[in-house]
């Protein structure tokens, strides 16, 4: 997927706005969809991720003094059709562990950081390529946290996807 | 409902209900939700001005899950009822939400004069070519040698062609969208709404429980290598030949939507009781 780079500042910011806006919406989605399923952990920790990645979006309205979120900024995407920080919609499970929902979290702000690198090197504006080293570092940062997260949960059981009474027979 | 939100604090969230949707995690309709309340934002009408309609079936939930007027109708039936809805209120931006079982099969019939009709409609199938929500039976865009419990060996039947079918009978426009691209999808449903009659956007939404392998489908799907047509004939040639995964706008005509005469009809419902009492 090809990036259309952002010309100002203002654009760039718009646009990380909207990755975070669309990665909480994510997190939330996927964590009614565990709810309803009646996979509690799981939801709970996508519940925690939404909350995280709504701050970040605060956290960029107010670092650019807006009182309102920029209208129907579209999220870009580099690498596949979505912003790099969504967890894919097909990448879950309703039987997964916090293991595995970490494991996408992860990837989600691997995915960030990557992203904000190939932009701070293809964008012509100086303050946009200061501002994606900026936010390339934060997303490294959460990295980290991610991976310091998963030290402390249990690794799921072999038998972890095993239902003994799945929604689709094939025998 | 948000009925004091102007077009410009409109933002997908304001077209989300607080019902909890109950698909099976992972499923492309999650996506489809997100691209309609996002493209509702886009459009910038209010929830109150506009009416989701739907029949039977997984998709066909929607309508609950959006905070606008809804109409969650009987199976196959979804274009009746809108179209009933359309014409009694112009006003209103109505779109219809549903599957390719009830699409196609039960509803094959109103789709056809739904066209036909070119009412302005904007009709948003989830096609994942099988019935989910009774566990996994054949649609009409099931490929016929799909093997499953239910069907073993395959159908054997050829697929039906929505696309084809819709530009034959007189859709004003038609699209392909993906359900693993909200984005995109949004801004083809928000140009289908936009756009004057019956438009149709076919969205291609994994079933990842009775369908897995339509996970495959993200490496699979492209944005179409030609420019919308405004001609059906080369847009049915396209969409015949093509292997169902180029997305995007295929056909924009320019047929006038089906207007009533309303200075023919009754002014209001004692008019109308006049009319036909015996």
């Amino acid at each position: 997927m090809k990036l259309n780079a952002p010309k100002t500042i203002e654009e760039f910011m718009a646009q990380a706005y909207a990755m975070e806006v669309e990665a909480a919406q994510r997190y939330s989605d996927l964590a009614d969809a565990m709810d309803t399923h009646n996979n509690r952990e799981v939801a709970e920790l996508f519940r925690k991720m939404a909350v995280i990645e709504g701050k970040h979006g605060t956290q960029i309205m107010e670092e650019m003094g807006w009182k309102t979120p920029p209208a129907n900024a579209v999220a870009p995407s580099w690498e596949g059709f979505e912003a790099a920080e969504s967890v894919p919609i097909d990448d879950v499970h309703y039987l997964m562990r916090p293991w595995h929902a970490l494991q996408l979290a992860l990837a989600a702000e691997q995915r960030a950081e990557r992203f904000f690198a190939e932009l701070a090197k293809s964008t012509t504006d100086a303050s946009v390529r200061k501002a994606a080293l900026e936010l390339q570092e934060e997303e490294r940062e959460h990295v980290d946290l991610v991976r310091a997260w998963m030290a402390k949960v249990p690794q799921p059981e072999k038998d972890w996807a095993e239902d003994p009474d799945p929604p689709r027979y094939d025998e | 409902m948000n009925d004091i939100a102007t077009a410009a604090q409109l933002t997908a969230a304001s077209f989300k209900s607080a019902v909890k949707p109950v698909w099976c995690p992972g499923c492309g309709d999650y996506s489809v939700l997100s691209a309609i309340t996002k493209a509702l934002a886009i459009i910038g009408k209010p929830p109150h001005e506009v009416g989701v309609v739907s029949g039977i079936g997984c998709s066909s939930r929607i309508p609950a899950y959006t905070s606008c007027y809804g109409f969650h109708g009987v199976h196959g039936r979804a274009l009746a009822a809108a179209t009933g809805l359309k014409v009694a209120r112009p006003d209103l931006t109505v779109l219809v939400t549903g599957g390719d079982g009830d699409g196609y099969s039960i509803g094959g019939n109103h789709f056809l004069h739904a066209c036909r009709r070119n009412v302005d409609l904007t009709y948003i199938v989830m096609d994942n070519h099988v019935y989910g929500m009774t566990k996994g039976q054949p649609s009409p865009t099931t490929e016929p040698d799909w093997d499953s419990k239910l069907a073993p060996g395959g159908t054997k039947i050829r697929v039906f062609h929505p696309l084809v079918v819709a530009l034959a009978a007189g859709a004003n426009f038609v699209g392909r969208a993906f359900a693993g691209d909200p984005n995109g999808t949004a801004a083809l449903i928000a140009q289908a709404i936009k756009h004057p009659g019956f438009s149709f956007v076919e969205v291609l939404s994994p079933c990842v429980t009775f369908r897995p392998e339509q996970k495959e489908w993200k490496s699979m799907v492209r944005p179409a290598p030609v420019e919308a047509t405004d001609d059906p004939v080369q847009a049915a040639r396209r969409v015949m030949t093509d292997d169902g995964m180029n997305l995007g706008v295929l056909y924009a005509g320019d047929r006038p939507p089906y207007a009533l005469d309303y200075g023919r009809a009754p002014k209001n419902v004692t008019d109308l009781e006049m009319e036909f009492r015996v």
